[in-house]
């Protein structure tokens, strides 16, 4: 290990290397928009980003604090119209690979962004599920970042915003939904996959210095682990490089003084 | 044809107690200078729709002017929690708040039934979904092609749309660029529309004859508002100030850190003060 690196840092980057070049990506804000454009900066330059405001193959130089920052629409190819967006290119079945993240998620990858608590009186109100639940169904795979909490881990989500894998096994295919649905998890901590069969998330690999206890203890539930978990490869100093500079450009950008 | 007005009368004559509002922009050339003016007028129990609500409906909701809100996402855009909103909604202050809840893939096919005249939107979404058990006007049709089960929304009804543009000619023609959000959609599916635009030109000269213009026609009130997107941005003109958009968190936090900035800087100015940001960044 040539650099120290945040556990934020490490969950970039695993979920930049999961990307390949040949990658049409339907991008969310925060970590998600890091990894695709960390990709696009290092192994995958020809990914295509679309942002669902509308921008279609965009290349963002700093990272856009909103999903429609003016630096989308003018690195991208072209823009839709939203409607468009979603119509044509979502529900087309245009998009190979979509992000996505939550306040709660559990063990089918089934995502809570709408409240804590029941849904007419809740402890909190969350933003919603905005295009999440179209994401969700729509695009080829998810993937989906979260930083690793038994806050966020949880048995059970107090509402289902967007579908993971249901109840697990084909849950998919009975709701009549074709796509795969979350292929992998990162978060900071570790890398999971759901199980061929069940569909329960499994960890398949452990961040460096990352135990299997300290992963159990920050998931809700009796969490699994596959018969050889590896060691995630730590950042190289490239991936590293390119992501701090990412960083740097973006505050300098939207930094001002508030 | 369009009328040529002041912001004050064109919401005077546009926006009335009680009517279904969209102010719309995604992310880009949201109408903020045209909300503050609904709220200088104290208009009372709208029914706010926007796929964002974003922190213009978090001024208009905390001022007191909903009493409702259909949305698909509701936060501030990479900062957090909309926190008026919130407030209303999880403690009724300063009124009760009721929601209709969509996602945006429901709220865009909405706006484009509504546009296109049609009574209900048909897409292939909310599959897994929770909120049609929340929603009641969720709906599904199998497919009389294919079998296929759909899910159904009713389209958008709108009183007045209202959105902030580029350019307008002395037809009243508009022209958007940029990202275009739902826009036109909004000024199609409502019966009357306000449009505040940073400059009003002799020639429109769209850029491309497939530029997004809305005829003059389809327009019931023009104003002229330079920087009234801020602090949104319009593209061409000034940048969107992401800067403010973090300080709204704490401002909004509380209640009387809200009101007071509200009193300051929306109840005792004008449309006036918008120029300053169109200016600034230009």
């Amino acid at each position: 290990m040539s650099q120290s690196f945040t556990p934020n840092e490490m969950m970039t980057v695993a979920a930049a290397r999961a990307l390949t070049n040949e990658d049409v990506c339907f991008v969310g804000i925060g970590a998600p928009s890091a990894a695709c454009n960390l990709a696009r900066q290092t192994h995958a330059p020809d990914i295509v980003l679309i942002y669902e405001s509308g921008t279609l193959e965009t290349r963002p130089n700093v990272l856009p604090l909103s999903i429609g920052d003016g630096e989308l629409c003018e690195t991208a190819l072209t823009t839709v119209p939203v409607p468009e967006m979603f119509r044509y290119w979502l529900q087309g079945g245009r998009i190979t690979t979509g992000f996505l993240g939550g306040a709660q998620i559990d063990r089918y990858a089934n995502l809570n962004t709408t409240v804590v608590g029941p849904y007419e009186k809740p402890s909190v109100r969350l933003p919603g599920g905005g295009g999440a639940p179209e994401i969700a169904t729509s695009c080829g795979q998810i993937f989906i970042t979260m930083a690793h909490s038994k806050r966020a881990f949880v048995e059970k989500i107090d509402f289902f915003t967007s579908l993971g894998h249901g109840e697990g096994g084909d849950s998919r295919k009975k709701l009549g939904v074709t796509t795969k649905g979350p292929t992998k998890v990162m978060t900071d901590l570790c890398v999971m996959e759901p199980d061929e069969k069940t569909k329960e998330l499994t960890v398949v690999s452990l961040h460096p210095g990352v135990t299997k206890e300290q992963v159990s203890a920050a998931t809700g539930w009796q969490i699994k682990f596959a018969a050889n978990v590896i060691e995630t490869p730590a950042p190289t100093e490239t991936e590293l490089k390119v992501l701090r500079e990412l960083h740097a450009r973006t505050k300098a950008a939207h930094g001002g003084n508030a | 044809m369009a009328q040529f007005l002041k912001l004050s009368e064109a919401i005077e004559a546009n926006v009335k107690d009680g009517d279904a509002v969209a102010m719309e922009g995604f992310t880009h050339l949201i109408p903020f200078a045209a909300g503050h003016e609904i709220i200088r007028q104290k208009r009372k129990r709208l029914s706010l729709i926007r796929m964002t609500p974003d922190l213009i409906y978090d001024q208009l909701i905390g001022m007191g002017c909903a009493e409702r809100m259909t949305f698909s996402w509701g936060g501030n855009p990479g900062v957090g929690s909309l926190h008026r909103f919130r407030d209303a909604y999880q403690n009724g202050w300063p009124n009760k708040l009721e929601i209709v809840e969509h996602s945006h893939a429901a709220m865009a096919n909405a706006y484009d039934a509504a546009a296109a005249g049609l009574p209900f939107a048909v897409f292939r979404g909310y599959r897994g979904a929770e909120l049609p058990r929340v929603n009641p006007s969720i709906k599904e049709v199998i497919c009389p092609y294919t079998g296929e089960k759909l899910a159904t929304v009713p389209a958008v009804k709108l009183d007045v749309a209202i959105i902030h543009a580029q350019k307008a000619d002395r037809k009243g023609n508009v022209l958007l660029e940029g990202i275009v959000g739902v826009q036109k959609e909004a000024v199609l599916a409502a019966k009357r529309s306000v449009v505040t635009v940073e400059e009003i030109v002799d020639e429109l000269n769209p850029p491309s004859p497939n530029s997004v213009v809305l005829p003059g026609w389809t327009v019931k009130a023009v104003v002229q508002v330079p920087g009234g997107a801020h602090p949104s941005y319009a593209h061409g003109y000034y940048k969107r100030d992401n800067a403010f958009y973090k300080a709204w968190d704490d401002i909004a936090r509380e209640r009387d850190t809200f009101t007071a900035w509200m009193d300051e800087n929306v109840l005792r100015k004008g449309p006036e003060v918008f120029a300053a940001h169109a200016k600034k960044a230009a």
